[in-house]
Order: C-alpha cells, then sequence, then structure tokens
C-alpha cells in the first residue's frame, strides 16, 4: 500500500482496522474498442454507523463501486483488483460460494428502480422471506413472519395484507420502501444504496432518506450511499467521496467537502446547482463539456478538459501528469486530487467569486 | 407585517369570492387557459369495451402566459403537469376547457387549420434520445418544421438551420451528422434548435433538463435562459425539480392531482408558501449546504399520491395533509388570493399557511415509520 | 374469470363462423367440377344431373351454405330415396368421395394427430427450453455455440429430408423400428410408441431449433433485467437466480408460440411428416379432399384445424393470467 492511494494515515502502529476499507479497487471491463476501466484506483474506508456518499455524473464509476463491493462482477468478464477488506476478510480474493453467503446477509443492497428491481411474478412477501431463508434456517411461515414485520418496520400500512400483494400492486415509494425491507431482512452490516432516490418523488425521497438514517440507527449498519445528487448527500452522508473518470477527485467529511470544496469539479458541481434561495437574477455557472467516456479519458487528470482552472498550474502538468489524491493542508480528513497549489486554490477561491477568478485565471494562462 | 395586515388577518383567513381570480390581468395574455381537462377513460372488455371510469390527469385548470413570460409548472408524478404541457400544443385533445393561444382558440381547432398556431407554439421533450429519430440527419431534423410549416427562409433552409445550431452552441460543421453521434446536452441541444426552427412565440419544455448529467444540466437551462430574453420567447416550462423552476421561471404554478394548488410570482411562492402541499414540497428538497438543511423545518407527508381516477372530495390535498378539517372533505377550495398574500398570489386552501416564515418554521412528521416508536420528530 | 372465458368462447364461435363462410365461398371460386368427378368415365348428362342433384350442387350458392349452416346444429339428410345417409348434428357435411359424414372420418383420423401432436410438442418444449437456457448460461461458449449450430441445423433441415433419412437408417438398415403406420394406443401400446418414435423425433428436429433459440433470447434478455441482479445480491445460489427467478419470466413468452404451434399440430398440420411415415391424419385427410375437391370434407378439416389454434389462443390467454399476476383477464 502506498500512502498517496489510500487517505489512511500510514505507517501508524496498529491502530484498530477499519469496518470497510476498500484499497485501490480497480474495474476493467474488455470491449472490443479496448480495456475499459471503469474504476481505477480507488480507496475509501467506513466505520460501522456511519454513511458515506460516493457522488458522480454519469461514467464515473461510482454504480460499478457499488457491484464490486457485493462482489457482483465474479463470474463476469470484469476483471478486479485491488482489496476490498470487510471486518477482517479480503473479499476481492473470495471464491463465488463464500462470496454468496456474505451477500443479502453481511452485505446488501438497496437498487434504484424499485419496480424493475423486483421480480414482477413473485409477491413482495415471497421475494422478502425469500431473502431470509437463504441464510436462515426457518419455516417458511417463520421467514413469512419476519417479511411482515420488515413491512411494518419501513412504513407499510397493513402489512399482514401487502405481503401478498405483487410488487406491481404497490406505489413506488411502497416500492422503495419493500426493497429496504427486504435489504435489511437479514440485518446486514453494511448496506449500499444505489441511487436510491432518483426514481421518486420529491416528498417521498425525503420520507426514504429519512428511513434509511432512522435504520441506519436502529440497525447501527454501515451504508454506503450513491447518488448524483449533492442534495441527497449533504442530507444523509457523514463523508463523501466525490469521483470523476473512475477516479477519487475529492474526500472527505459531507461538511468539508460541501463547505470547503477543494477541487475545481466539486466548486463546478455546487456552482452549476440553481437553489431554493438566494439570488436568481445570477446565471448558472455550468461547467463546459461533456464527461469523458470510460473507454477513451483524457490523459493526465481526467477533468482538465472541462477545468477553467488548468492556467493556475503551470507548464500544462495537468495533461500529462495524473494527480494523485493529497491531504489538504489545515483540514484532517479531507483530501483532494489536484495540481492546483493551496496557495493558487486559496487566491482562486478568496475573491469575490468564482465566475470571476476563473476569469483571470484563464487571461493569466493566457498572459 | 404591518399593524393593519395583521388586523386584517383576524378577521379573515381567506378572501371573499369577489376578489380577483386570476393569476394575471386579462387580455395581454399569449396563453389563456380556462378550465381545461383531460380525462383518459378507462375501458374494460375484449369485443364491447364499456367506460368502467377515467383516469382525471388534468381536472379544470386555468392558467395565462404573458408575451416573453416563463411560467413554471411543478407538481409530483401523477399530477397532470406533463399532460397539461401536451394539451397546450394539442397533442392530446382536451376532454373540457378552452385553450387560447396568441387571440385564437385552439381548444379544437381541427389539424388541418393549427398550421398557424403550430409555427408559433412548439414543444421541447424530456428525452433527448428518443425524441430525435436515430435515421435522420440533424439538418434533416432541423428543417422538417420549417418545411411542414410552409416556411422558406430567404438564406435558404440549409444555412437557416446552421444558423440555429450555432445559436444553440453547437458547431454547424455538424449539420450532415446522425443524433446517435452526439451526446445527450448535445442532443437536448439539437431539440431545442428544431423548437426554435419557425422562431415560435410559445415553447412549452417538459422536463428538458431531467434526463441529464447535473453539470450539464446547467448549460442547457442558461441556453433556454439566453434565448427566452434574446427572443422574447415564452415557456411553459414544466419539471419536478423545484430549483431549477425557480432558476428559469418568474411565475410559478404548482399541481397536485390534476389540479393548480398554487401559483404565484417565485419570490412570493418559494419564501412565503401559503399551501400546505408547496410547503411540504418545498421542504422536502435536499440542499447541498448542509447549514441550510439544518435551519430549515421537517415536513414528512405520509404515504404516496393517491390515485388520480378516484381522487379524494373538496381538496385532494386533504389525505395527506396535517391541517385537514371536515370542511376540507366536503368543500374543494378555490384557487384565490389568500389574506396576506402579495398580488397575484393565489392559494386552493381553505386553512392556508401563515404569511410569515417564522410562525410555521416546525417538524411535521406524518409517516409512521418516521414518527414511529423511537418517538423521533 | 368466468365471464371472461364465456366471452372469449363467444369471440371464438364468431371467429370460426367467419372462417366456415370464406373456406365455403373460396371452395366455388375453385374451377373444377366435383360432380364431374364424381361422375367418372362413363358419364351423361343425365347422370351429371342426377349427381349434382344428390350432392345438392344444383342449389344456389347461399341455399348451400344456409343447409350447411342448418346441417352444423341440427343435422342433415342426404341422397335420395335409394340410399339416404343420416348425419347428425354437428354435422360437418357427407364427403362426395367416401360417401361417410365428415365428423366421422375426422374424429377416427384425429388419434394419431393428438399423438403425433402432443407427444413432439411435450418433448420440443423441455428440450428446446432446457438448451436455450443452457446456451443462454452459458453464452459466448462451447456449449452455447454447440446449441446455436444445433438450432441452425434444424431450421435449414427440410421434414422430408430428415424424415427419410430416419426411415432408411432406423427402418430399412438397422431394422429396430417398424416400417410405417400409426397403431391404436388402445390396441397395442408398445406398437403405438414404436410407430411413433420417428415422427416424433422428425418434429422435435425441426421445432427444437426454434425453441431452443426463442428461449435462449428470452433468457437472456431476463438476465438483464434489474430483478435478476437483485437474485443474486440477496445471495441466492446460481441455479435457483436461473431456474426459479429467470425461467419463471423467460417461459412467458415462449408459452405463447408453444399454444399456437400445439393448435395447429393437432389440427393436422404435420402434412408432411403424416405422409412421410404413413400416417393417416387429418393432414393427409385435408390434402387428398382439395385434390378431389370434395368440399365437405376441405370444409370439415379447415373447421377442424381452426377450432384448435382458436382454442388454443383462449388456453394460451387463460394460462398468462396465470403465469403472470399483472394480467388480470376481466
Amino acid at each position: 500500500m502506498s500512502v498517496s492511494t489510500s487517505p489512511r494515515p500510514a505507517g501508524l502502529a496498529p491502530a484498530p482496522a477499519p469496518f470497510l476499507d476498500v484499497r485501490d479497487l480497480r474495474v476493467h471491463f474488455p470491449t472490443e474498442d479496448g480495456l475499459v476501466s471503469a474504476v481505477d484506483g480507488v480507496s475509501f474506508t467506513l466505520e460501522k454507523g456511519r454513511t458515506l456518499g460516493i457522488v458522480g455524473e454519469s461514467g464515473s464509476g461510482k454504480s460499478v463501486t457499488s457491484l464490486a463491493l457485493l462482489g457482483l462482477h465474479k463470474g463476469t468478464r470484469a476483471q478486479v483488483s485491488g482489496e476490498i477488506w470487510l471486518e477482517g476478510r479480503e473479499l476481492v480474493a473470495l471464491p463465488e460460494t463464500e462470496m454468496r453467503a456474505l451477500r443479502g446477509r453481511t452485505v446488501s443492497m438497496i437498487f434504484q428502480d424499485p419496480l424493475s428491481a423486483l421480480h414482477p411474478f413473485f409477491t413482495v412477501g415471497s421475494q422478502i422471506a425469500e431473502a431470509y431463508r437463504v441464510h436462515h434456517k426457518v419455516s417458511k411461515k417463520e421467514a413469512r413472519d419476519r417479511a411482515v414485520e420488515m413491512l411494518r418496520r419501513v412504513g407499510i400500512p397493513q402489512p399482514e395484507r401487502r405481503v401478498r400483494d405483487y410488487p406491481h400492486q404497490f406505489s413506488g415509494g411502497m416500492r422503495q420502501r419493500a426493497m429496504i425491507a427486504m435489504s435489511l431482512v437479514c440485518d446486514p452490516a453494511l448496506l449500499i444504496a444505489d441511487e436510491p432516490t432518483t426514481a421518486l418523488d420529491v416528498t417521498v425521497q425525503a420520507q426514504i432518506l429519512d428511513l434509511i438514517r432512522d435504520l441506519r440507527e436502529e440497525f447501527g449498519s454501515a451504508v454506503v450511499i450513491i447518488t448524483h445528487d449533492l442534495g441527497v448527500v449533504s442530507d444523509v452522508a457523514d463523508d463523501i467521496l466525490v469521483m470523476y473518470g473512475g477516479r477519487r477527485i475529492e474526500y472527505g467529511t459531507s461538511r468539508e467537502v460541501l463547505t470547503q470544496p477543494q477541487h475545481p469539479y466539486t466548486w463546478g458541481l455546487l456552482q452549476s446547482m440553481p437553489h431554493l434561495t438566494g439570488d436568481v437574477g445570477e446565471r448558472l455557472n455550468p461547467i463546459p463539456g461533456t464527461p469523458p467516456s470510460p473507454i477513451n479519458r483524457p490523459d493526465g487528470c481526467s477533468f482538465h478538459p472541462r477545468c477553467a482552472c488548468k492556467g493556475w498550474v503551470p507548464q500544462g502538468r495537468c495533461t500529462v501528469e495524473r494527480p494523485e489524491l493529497r491531504p489538504v493542508a489545515g483540514a484532517a480528513g479531507h483530501f483532494t486530487a489536484c495540481h492546483l497549489t493551496d496557495a493558487a486554490r486559496q487566491e482562486i477561491r478568496g475573491g469575490t467569486g468564482l465566475t470571476e477568478e476563473r476569469g483571470t485565471g484563464t487571461t493569466r494562462a493566457a498572459r | 407585517m404591518t399593524a393593519a395586515d395583521e388586523r386584517k388577518h383576524a378577521v379573515s383567513t381567506t378572501q371573499p369570492l369577489t376578489g380577483r381570480t386570476t393569476d394575471r390581468p386579462a387580455g395581454e395574455n399569449l396563453l389563456e387557459v380556462r378550465g381545461l381537462h383531460k380525462h383518459f377513460p378507462l375501458r374494460q372488455g375484449i369485443i364491447f369495451q364499456r367506460r368502467v371510469g377515467a383516469v382525471r390527469a388534468v381536472d379544470g385548470i386555468d392558467f395565462s402566459v404573458g408575451p416573453g413570460e416563463s411560467l413554471g409548472l411543478v407538481g409530483e408524478s401523477g399530477c397532470g403537469k406533463s399532460t397539461t404541457g401536451r394539451l397546450i400544443t394539442r397533442l392530446l385533445e382536451p376532454t373540457g376547457g378552452s385553450v387560447v393561444f396568441d387571440g385564437e382558440d385552439i381548444t379544437h381547432q381541427p389539424a388541418a387549420r393549427m398550421a398557424r398556431a403550430r409555427r408559433n407554439l412548439q414543444m421541447i421533450f424530456q428525452d433527448p434520445y428518443s425524441s430525435l429519430n436515430p435515421r435522420h440527419t440533424v439538418g434533416t431534423i432541423i428543417e422538417t418544421p420549417m418545411r411542414l410549416g410552409g416556411v422558406n427562409p430567404p438564406q435558404g433552409h440549409k444555412k437557416r438551420a446552421q444558423e440555429l445550431l450555432e445559436t444553440v452552441g453547437l458547431n454547424p460543421e455538424h449539420y450532415n451528422r446522425y443524433p446517435d453521434e452526439f451526446s445527450g446536452g448535445q442532443r437536448q441541444r439539437i431539440g431545442v434548435a428544431r423548437a426554435l426552427a419557425l422562431r415560435p412565440k410559445l415553447i412549452v419544455a417538459d422536463e428538458p433538463v431531467s434526463a441529464l448529467d447535473v453539470s450539464i444540466q446547467a448549460q442547457v437551462v442558461n441556453l433556454l435562459q439566453d434565448l427566452q430574453r434574446e427572443f422574447g420567447i415564452a415557456f411553459v416550462f414544466i419539471a419536478h425539480d423545484l430549483a431549477v423552476v425557480r432558476h428559469f421561471s418568474e411565475r410559478v404554478a404548482v399541481m397536485y392531482l390534476g389540479k393548480i394548488v398554487e401559483v404565484a410570482d417565485r419570490e412570493s411562492l418559494y419564501t412565503r408558501p401559503r399551501h400546505p402541499y408547496t410547503h411540504a414540497l418545498l421542504s422536502a428538497v435536499p440542499e447541498a449546504d448542509p447549514d441550510a438543511m439544518r435551519r430549515r423545518e421537517r415536513i414528512r407527508l405520509a404515504g404516496d399520491v393517491p390515485s388520480p381516477i378516484d381522487p379524494p372530495s373538496g381538496c385532494r390535498f386533504r389525505t395527506r395533509c396535517w391541517k385537514a378539517r371536515d370542511r376540507c372533505a366536503a368543500e374543494e377550495p378555490p384557487l384565490l388570493r389568500a389574506d396576506g398574500s402579495a398580488a397575484g398570489h393565489l392559494t386552493a386552501c381553505h386553512f392556508p399557511e401563515e404569511p410569515s416564515v417564522r410562525a410555521r418554521a416546525e417538524d411535521i412528521v406524518l409517516d409512521p415509520a418516521l414518527a414511529g416508536p423511537e418517538g423521533k420528530s | 374469470m368466468f365471464r371472461y372465458l364465456v366471452r372469449r368462447l363467444l369471440a371464438a364461435a364468431l371467429i370460426m363462423l367467419v372462417i366456415t363462410t370464406i373456406t365455403f365461398f373460396v371452395f366455388f371460386a375453385l374451377p373444377s367440377d366435383p360432380a364431374l368427378l364424381a361422375c367418372g368415365k362413363t358419364c351423361s348428362p343425365s347422370r351429371l344431373a342426377e349427381i349434382k342433384h344428390s350432392l345438392g350442387l344444383d342449389q344456389g350458392y347461399l341455399t348451400q351454405y344456409w343447409e350447411f349452416l342448418k346441417g352444423l346444429f341440427a343435422g342433415r339428410d342426404f341422397g335420395d330415396q335409394s340410399v339416404r345417409i343420416h348425419c347428425g348434428a354437428p354435422c360437418l357435411g357427407v364427403s362426395f368421395q367416401t360417401d361417410t359424414p365428415v365428423l366421422t372420418t375426422l374424429l377416427s383420423d384425429f388419434p394419431a394427430d393428438l399423438s403425433l401432436g402432443l407427444g413432439a410438442a411435450v418433448a420440443f418444449l423441455v428440450l428446446g427450453v432446457g438448451l436455450g437456457t443452457v446456451a443462454a448460461v452459458r453464452r459466448g461458449r462451447a456449449a452455447d455455440k454447440a446449441a446455436v449450430g444445433l438450432a441452425l441445423f434444424g431450421v435449414s433441415v427440410q421434414i422430408y429430408f430428415i424424415g427419410l433419412l430416419l426411415l432408411y437408417l432406423f427402418v430399412d438398415k438397422f431394422q429396430i423400428l417398424p416400417a410405417s403406420g400409426y397403431t391404436s394406443i388402445t390396441e397395442d401400446p408398445a406398437g403405438w410408441f414404436k410407430g411413433l418414435i420417428l415422427p416424433w423425433t422428425t418434429l422435435v428436429i425441426v421445432y427444437l431449433a426454434m425453441y431452443t433459440r426463442l428461449s435462449r433470447s428470452s433468457m437472456l434478455e431476463v438476465f438483464a433485467e434489474d430483478y435478476m441482479r437483485t437474485a443474486r445480491a440477496k445471495g441466492l445460489p446460481a441455479a435457483t437466480v436461473v431456474l426459479k427467478h429467470g425461467l419463471r419470466a423467460a417461459i412467458t413468452p415462449i408459452i405463447t408460440i408453444f399454444g399456437m404451434d400445439v393448435g395447429s399440430l393437432i389440427g393436422g398440420s404435420a402434412v408432411i411428416t403424416e405422409s412421410v411415415f404413413g400416417i393417416n391424419g387429418i393432414g393427409k385427410l385435408a390434402v387428398d379432399s382439395v385434390q378431389n375437391s370434395d368440399l365437405p370434407v376441405i370444409l370439415g378439416t379447415t373447421l377442424f384445424a381452426a377450432s384448435f389454434v382458436v382454442l388454443a389462443n383462449v388456453v394460451v390467454d387463460l394460462v398468462y393470467g396465470l403465469v403472470d399476476p399483472r394480467v388480470r383477464l376481466a
């Protein structure tokens, strides 16, 4: 393990191992167009009872990361390397049969669209009971009772009756609750939620996020929530990992990343979002261009073609040298992968706002 | 709040019926929608079909849009906002009510006589992937409305299409390319160029940015805003994202189960919502600012939106409302200016929220799973 | 559910009526004259008129059609004073050639088609879905390529080729199976089975191809569904994921086509197989009747075959309602 790829303080004496420790995770897919590196060296740690938000746009590798945590790439063409340590066990090299015993029991997952993620031909109750019976030697009756209990816990009215319904008979929000009930039925230690509210309406989203937060406290699980929505992570996450082009570009506590963002991409994301309060006369400040395709990523920093600040970095370093994740000076536990010096960053952010400073930045580069 | 306001407030909670019930002064409107209905019949039977009910997607709404104005239409899925967009552009036939566009009643205008209105009334769709024909070049896609509308620009169709590509920020040399060579954001720009081809007076944009990545959304919103300002195009901007609507639209109408429950200028609606639903909706939007999140009150409604096949009697929001009383079930609240609201701020509620912000800053949790045994609220 | 069934059956009857009408009038557009055929070589105008009268061909089309419809519900009597043939309801008419009621002939030929069709159908469904599933699971590997290759072979060979090849190998060369014909199961069950092995095999080879391909593509489509990922994420064993969650969804589109195939097979559509193996089934009856311009038999076989296809449709819809909870029959 090298210092630069892991945010954990290196070389310290035997500190208690973190609950979840992902080290230099890489997921590659061989395709006709060449090797696609969907995830390219991602590391993070997570303790029980805490929530990590992984934020990124399409093609950032956030969903592929989540599937790797469940070992769902096993038996496919994907090539996974690196280490995933969960409670002292390494999952990447774990044989499929042992991984299967962990899935749904120790690590479980909530998917984005509950209508397509639940089987249309089986009742909601039988699907929850099935998840319980795979890992517990219980009768059908006991498993059914457990399903009813879980449905009640996630706030489904009349669970004794609804347990016999099919997914299509549930509303969108109720389906996501049923999905949550199914993923929590074995009391998992790690819960992964992949865009759990993207398909839902805003009032239902608020209910589901509150529910996930409540259940995390009640069950004491660790939660990884994957989303493109900075509002969602701000609502539920303790830590945030921002991904771009299959790599980490910023990592830190939620408050640090959202209030003191360090990477130009994070700045861009925050500035391109409209808000519910504040001045509406201002134009949004979009990030130019589009996210890179995983097949053809730019050299150097993969954000450089869209970055307004690359003029601040001398000698075009951004286009040739890939920045490593480094601690941010004066902010413990906050890391960013950018060639900008702290001084330059201060200067860019210190002015009247990024909009104008960006302009000076580019002019400076032109000079 | 002034003392005079407070006194008035103590006397009555709602404006008498004589109050002005239109959202904008009449006479100068580009689009006037009155009592618009759309019921999709539910049929049963194989050979002999019987009507067994109807999905009341849009159930009597009134609004108007002035020239160059942008009206936002927000609400959750099933509220009828997209159906409304399709009714205005006559992609759907209204069941009742009237749509007057640019002084012409187009409610039941036969297709042959729609040519003039079509030229001035265009639509942008949500999905930039399925709304462009993959077998047509970008040039053909943009020129088709001109050809169909019999418009022959002096510089020729091709030149005009290339100008439009430039206007929406694409390379005019991409005229001969096919849609699948473009990213989602660029495709949406092509859709915008197509809508602009006939220099319309009104564009109905149905969730134009919701299929796009966050960093791309802002590009398209800015583009639309530039077009609105530069060409004076009016917009009906349909979206579920309240922050985007606030940014784009001067006036905003909130829909719930086929009805408009509140309409106001954005300042008034976002800072002093009077309808409990608007209030709940605003409090549910997560913001990327941890401090703003902490300051905001938390309103958690129970359950989902009821079915539009059999909507609740009286006020449709009452089944999820913490203020609901007997009157709400018996009597449908009309869309009126509530006491203490700014001019043009109309609310359909018997018991509107207090106009002052501080008076309502408390958490309301109706969801049994959240307000459960742990006693959280 | 019951109301649905009644409505569907009424609709089916309506379709049958339309088919009857069309077949009846298409026949009259044919250039050949059945009376002339029946009259034989020593035909005189008076004899021809006599035959025409006894066959009822001297009446107008509409009268004949009306008589036919009446016979369906009330039965009819044919012939003159000398020869009298009674044909009870539902009367499909009496063969011009053999003077026997058509229904009697159909019913005596039907067991052969039922045995041939049902037996082959069960075999190709089970084998096809099995092979297709294996191919889908082992996508891109040797097993998949073998299954796809086999399917391609089955699609490209013709029944008369494969049938004759089987006959040559097993009957002529190795002499392990009887030569030809259909033996009733009630008379000689072993003989029934032995006689049908080759026809079954022929039909299975031909149909297996389509069912393998169909279930492979249906399976692959289902594998891409989110709920299959959910099933794996729950920790279910791979076999449960494929056989319970996968097959249940993948079988639905196959049921539709299977229903149609069974319906048409037992209705006599395996005509080439019948003639290659010398089985006297409804398919052969239909072909012969067209050659002889035997209107009542043509009508009878057409109606008989059509009724099975229509009935299969109803059954498929009912099964669909049982398999897919989202489909409500009302």
